[in-house]
């Protein structure tokens, strides 16, 4: 099987993105992720495994436990494919805004 | 900074959404939409005059647009035919811009008062292939953009030249 494993791929999933939410803020322990999770723990460690496959999440030995941590510049790769888009639609929106706004008072 | 207009695209999905919520009456939202010489304004590929040849805005209607360059060359065709048309609520047509290789879209557009004076669009784009979505998305305005802004940067080009 080809998987691709690629940012996009990453962030598809619901529990992949919660999981990039909860190490945002902090680096964490497998043990301290699965935690925040009803799925059951071989799951999280997929997810983790993809995640860290996809390298958008990094992870250090700290001790006896690996530390799992988020790599900012491979999450900005995403929000670069979407800009140049949503920017265009996000001009043209306020220039809709503007020009509607002019028309107001004559109605 | 919380972001107006608002981008999701899943990955190997063939459609995105786009949101975006407006300090406009819903009224006012739908009317840009709608009505030719205003859609011409903010529709416009920068540095072309567009013009609306044809918009039947109602069930079963359809519209056509072209804009040209400051010689008058037309830049781009876009068309499409109106499945579903609903004042200040929605909006269900197709998208093609002709000579572009980005097939047919599907867009819907809903349109939802918040307040008496805000609004907010939420627009549900379906293409052919999640291929042309992503190529569409990579190119800025393959929808109707791209083609103009191409132009342009080719007529820079082409001045050098000169």
């Amino acid at each position: 099987m080809n998987l691709r494993r690629d940012v996009f791929q990453a962030i598809a999933d619901p529990t992949r993105r919660a999981i990039l939410l909860l190490v945002a803020s902090q680096a964490m322990t497998a043990g301290a992720i699965a935690a925040n999770f009803n799925t059951a723990r071989p799951t999280v460690s997929k997810h983790l495994q993809i995640l860290t496959e996809c390298e958008l999440l990094g992870h250090e030995q700290n001790g006896r436990e690996i530390y799992y941590h988020i790599n900012a510049s491979k999450m900005k790769e995403v929000a670069d494919f979407i800009e140049p888009f949503r920017k265009m639609w996000d001009d043209r929106f306020n220039e809709l805004e503007m020009i509607m706004k002019k028309l107001k008072p004559k109605n | 900074m919380e972001q107006k207009t608002k981008v999701h695209a899943e990955d190997g999905k063939q459609d995105l959404t786009i949101t975006r919520e407006f300090d406009l009456p819903v009224e006012l939202l739908f009317k840009a939409h709608t009505e030719p010489e205003l859609i011409v304004q903010w529709k416009a590929i920068p540095n072309t005059t567009a013009k609306i040849l044809k918009f039947a805005g109602m069930k079963h209607g359809s519209y056509q647009m072209q804009s040209t360059d400051s010689q008058g060359k037309i830049v781009s065709s876009v068309h499409g035919v109106i499945h579903e048309f609903i004042p200040n609520r929605k909006i269900i047509r197709t998208f093609e811009v002709e000579n572009a290789p980005i097939g047919v879209q599907l867009e819907i557009y809903d349109f939802e008062p918040l307040t008496d004076t805000t609004s907010k669009l939420n627009m549900h784009v379906i293409y052919e292939s999640t291929a042309i979505r992503d190529q569409v998305m990579k190119m800025p305005g393959a929808s109707g953009y791209t083609m103009g802004m191409a132009h342009d940067r080719m007529q820079e080009i082409m001045n050098k030249l000169k």
